[in-house]
């Protein structure tokens, strides 16, 4: 059985959604609150949604920092998955482990809404089970999900195809459009849209279940 | 000796700055007229000991790099008194 860690912040609220999503896959899962310095034995790390530390400062400014961030790093670094989802996705940009930032969207407003988001890159742990131009219905759920890099650092990562999903009707500003991107070896991706809340048809969805099991369907291997 | 801290947090040149646009938009309503280039940033205040000036300076760029702003999209710039 593939096994999740989900870590929690203060102020993390999606890692029960994380919890039953996986669970429903077949996963076991571990919460890991953000003080502990080691993970316990787990095949993909999932940094789940919210507003760690109340997003004071900036988003993720402060959560890169907790102990528990080095132990995730150390994860990426021996090849282990792992899957920033909206915070999660702010928090792996402000330690580093992906390009670019967050800002705040260029509307100015909090969106909670359905996206449609395009594949760009299928061969990644996370969308193997897609078809580049396959087009997902995930939900957003942010005020800083416009991401911006400078555009010397965009054209090295679209080139390396670091650019994993992008919005089919850009709601935030992002540069190019990105919902999504990895880091060059592919093992750590980071997106604004909420699979997690795309995985019961009573949601609205399923889509989100292609990303988090062609995920758990990598790690499995990896470990096999 | 105590040291002072102001740090001003800016978004970087050519980074699109929405809170200044609206700022900019919502301006020639009240009637101010010709207004451009708004930009909204951060103002940090802090206290701390330091042996000297350039000790207090030395630490709080320190403090900028690491947390205080995000050099992806913001620049800073520190005054000591």
């Amino acid at each position: 059985m593939t096994s999740a860690g989900i870590v929690v912040f203060p102020g993390s609220n999606c890692e029960q959604d994380c919890r039953r999503a996986l669970s429903g896959l077949g996963a076991s899962t571990a919460m890991v609150w953000h003080t502990e310095s080691a993970l316990p034995d787990v095949d993909v790390v999932i940094l789940p949604g919210g507003f760690a530390h109340g997003d004071y400062l900036r988003a993720g400014a402060i959560a890169r920092f907790s102990p528990v961030m080095d132990a995730v790093r150390k994860h990426a670094e021996s090849g282990g998955l792992v899957l920033g989802i909206c915070n999660g996705f702010q928090i792996l940009c402000e330690a580093g482990m992906l390009p670019g930032a967050l800002r705040k969207n260029a509307g100015l407003k909090f969106l909670c809404e359905w996206t449609d988001v395009r594949v760009e890159n299928a061969d990644t742990p996370f969308t193997c089970r897609t078809q580049t131009g396959d087009v997902l219905r995930i939900p957003i759920n942010h005020f800083d999900g416009n991401w911006y890099c400078e555009p010397e650092t965009f054209q090295r990562l679209h080139d390396n195809g670091q650019i994993v999903l992008r919005y089919a009707d850009n709601p935030n500003g992002s540069l190019g459009s990105v919902a999504g991107l990895c880091n060059p070896a592919g093992n750590v991706l980071g997106l604004m849209p909420h699979p997690e809340r795309a995985c019961e048809s009573v949601l609205g969805s399923e889509d989100g279940r292609v990303i988090l099991r062609a995920m758990l369907d990598h790690a499995q291997r990896f470990a096999a | 000796m105590a040291f002072t801290a102001l740090v001003s947090v800016m978004p970087k040149p050519g980074v699109a700055d929405p809170q200044g646009q609206t700022i900019e938009g919502a301006l020639p309503v009240l009637g101010y007229t010709g207004v451009h280039d708004v930009r909204v940033g951060k103002r940090i205040e802090l206290q701390l000991e330091a042996a000297n000036e350039s000790e207090a300076r030395q630490r709080v760029v320190e403090m900028c790099d690491k947390l205080l702003a995000n050099p992806v999209i913001e620049s800073y710039e520190v005054t000591i008194r």
